[in-house]
């Protein structure tokens, strides 16, 4: 079907860029998300095969290119020092999962 | 009465003017439908019908003004019915963004793009399905439930802005907004044969838009036609200083089809790009054969040159976007931890509240794209992966530079295959990725690219192609896509529900 077809004319080799689980441990800390161990051979495959596929990039000659970073003409853009509307704690409060006296509650950063 | 809702947006906005019918009955026509046929299509995270209610009698009351000769002028769209994409805020009105780690938020803003919709007179119908964070090509990623395709249920309506897409083809809404960041606006588009732009990166304020991709994101708009969405453009265009990325360069006047010269005589020796690249082996021949038939039509009937070219890195654009989008989102999703807006899953120390928040609140889509963005800007992968893929998008940007000292615009399919079943590519991601490979050179080199009809496979399924231009040039995809739907008709065509 189509999209296989696509995939096999992009040179798709799924045996070359492998990460292991310490990878997979190390970005999801990084991340900070708790995922299962399922979850984690899951996407260890599955991210495994799209840097595959990402990784055809570094077979292009890009010396001397300049990265994009935007599309846009580079350029410096600013405003008067004047102070604006905040949103007040009113309207912080109806939104927060937890708040007490005008802050947002949290458990200690440190066991 | 006939049907307000089979009307034009130009003819609503005339009907609604001269009190043909009123703005209450007009949504509440458009609020039946939803009502009837939500069931089946889920196109809706959120259905707002009292506020849309209230909305419209205020909407009345202005109509009834101006038609007794009030002094203060008419919003141009006063009383006119949408739909918004749920990535986008509306103040006091749920936006999910498609995910369960924003269930139960209420934006206290409206985004600049909503701020100017209501001031011109719009009325909200709802906020739309969307894949979470806009992350997908189907809709299916959504925490709420996919969306079925109005041409046929068992199929995807493409994604990420397949609520919107839906919304429109079924005329739940006379339009939507939606965005774009590789494609979520063109692709569903095509996928439910209506017309949907991307406009240039710049173009349009993302303040108020959910970020995913910074570099990438475009707020564009869904209709039935050109003359549909046009005027919705010219409202949310313009710069915005709340959005330091829009550029300052006024929008072009009113696009009005009333005051252009025949099809024809406007679009003559306009120079029409046909890139080799893509129209490669693997595309659904009848996307291909609908496509080339539509650039016959230009050539033969709109009399415009037509004019084989070259964008040589476009293969590229793939894995470019797959390095580059992620890596964005892994810095714009880790402001969602649970802490000051959001469900908070509780534990002892902070950073497990943000873990299980994160864990158990994202879907596996965004959490795949978080871990694939964060390796890539990760130490000592950093070089490899995000560096070279923003040096390989330089040259994807400067083959469109090189393409447009030859060409006006651009034209290529929109997606490689019709809309596929529900489930097709459940188990694979990278095959979900590579639907997308048409869309994505547009967004990496910020050019504006329209959407629209033109045919339908076998099955029936709609044929959308995509012209693309140079930067702020969106007033020419206008003229030349409508100046096509003058003389034919895939964009009338309804799907039967």
């Amino acid at each position: 079907m189509v999209i296989r077809t696509l995939l096999q004319a992009a040179c798709y080799n799924p045996s070359m860029a492998e990460l292991t689980p310490q990878d997979v441990d190390h970005i999801a800390d990084l991340a900070r998300l708790e995922l299962t161990p399922a979850e984690k051979d899951l996407y260890r495959q599955q991210l495994s095969a799209v840097l595959d596929y990402a990784a055809r990039l570094q077979a292009l000659d890009t010396t001397g290119i300049p990265p994009t970073s935007s599309v846009l003409p580079p350029r410096t853009v600013l405003r008067a020092d004047e102070p604006g509307q905040c949103l007040t704690p009113q309207e912080l409060e109806k939104n927060a999962p937890d708040w007490e006296a005008g802050q947002f509650r949290v458990p200690p950063v440190l066991d | 009465m006939s049907d307000p809702t089979d009307l034009t947006l130009p003819q609503t906005l005339h009907g609604l003017r001269v009190g043909e019918f009123t703005s209450l009955e007009l949504t509440q026509s458009y609020l039946e439908r939803i009502q009837r046929l939500e069931p089946h299509l889920h196109a809706f995270i959120t259905v707002a019908s009292d506020q849309a209610l209230a909305q419209a009698r205020i909407a009345d009351q202005r109509l009834n003004a101006y038609r007794h000769g009030a002094k203060t002028p008419l919003p141009a769209l006063t009383g006119l019915p949408m739909a918004v994409k749920d990535v986008l805020c509306v103040a006091g009105m749920r936006c999910t963004s498609g995910s369960r780690i924003l269930e139960n938020f209420i934006p206290p803003f409206n985004a600049t793009v909503v701020e100017r919709l209501l001031a011109a007179g719009v009325i909200i119908l709802g906020k739309t399905n969307t894949d979470e964070f806009a992350m997908g090509s189907s809709t299916e990623n959504s925490a709420y439930g996919e969306t079925h395709n109005p041409w046929d249920l068992e199929h995807v309506p493409g994604g990420s802005s397949g609520g919107s897409a839906a919304a429109v083809a079924a005329r739940l809404a006379p339009a939507a907004l939606g965005t774009d960041t590789g494609g979520s606006v063109r692709q569903p588009a095509s996928f439910c044969g209506v017309t949907g732009i991307k406009p240039t990166y710049g173009r349009v304020s993302r303040y108020g838009l959910v970020a995913y991709g910074s570099s990438l994101d475009v707020v564009g708009v869904l209709g039935r036609s050109v003359a549909d969405i046009a005027p919705l453009y010219q409202v949310i265009a313009g710069h915005d200083p709340l959005d330091a990325t829009t550029m300052d360069i006024p929008v072009e006047g009113p696009f009005g089809s009333a005051a252009a010269p025949s099809a024809g005589a406007s679009l003559k020796r306009l120079r029409l790009g046909v890139p080799k690249e893509y129209f490669i082996q693997g595309i659904q021949p009848a996307v291909e054969a609908a496509v080339r038939q539509a650039i016959q039509t230009f050539q033969t009937e709109l009399h415009v040159d037509v004019i084989p070219i070259s964008l040589p890195h476009t293969a590229y654009a793939l894995p470019v976007y797959y390095l580059i989008a992620p890596a964005e989102a892994s810095a714009n999703l880790a402001r969602f931890d649970g802490i000051r807006y959001g469900p908070r899953l509780p534990a002892d120390v902070l950073e497990d509240v943000y873990r299980r928040t994160r864990g158990q609140k994202f879907g596996a889509e965004v959490k795949r794209r978080i871990m694939l963005g964060t390796y890539a800007l990760s130490a000592g992968y950093y070089d490899a992966y995000y560096a070279q893929a923003q040096k390989v998008r330089t040259l994807i940007r400067r083959d469109f530079e090189q393409a447009f000292e030859q060409v006006d615009l651009i034209a290529a399919p929109v997606a490689p295959t019709t809309a596929f079943r529900i489930g097709e590519h459940g188990d694979d991601p990278l095959a979900m990725y590579l639907e997308d490979v048409f869309t994505l050179p547009a967004n990496l080199a910020g050019v504006p690219g329209l959407a629209f009809p033109v045919g339908f496979d076998p099955q029936g399924l709609p044929i959308g192609m995509q012209l693309m231009g140079r930067h702020f040039q969106e007033r020419l995809l206008f003229q030349a896509a409508h100046a096509y739907q003058q003389i034919t008709t895939w964009h009338q065509s309804v799907p039967v529900l």
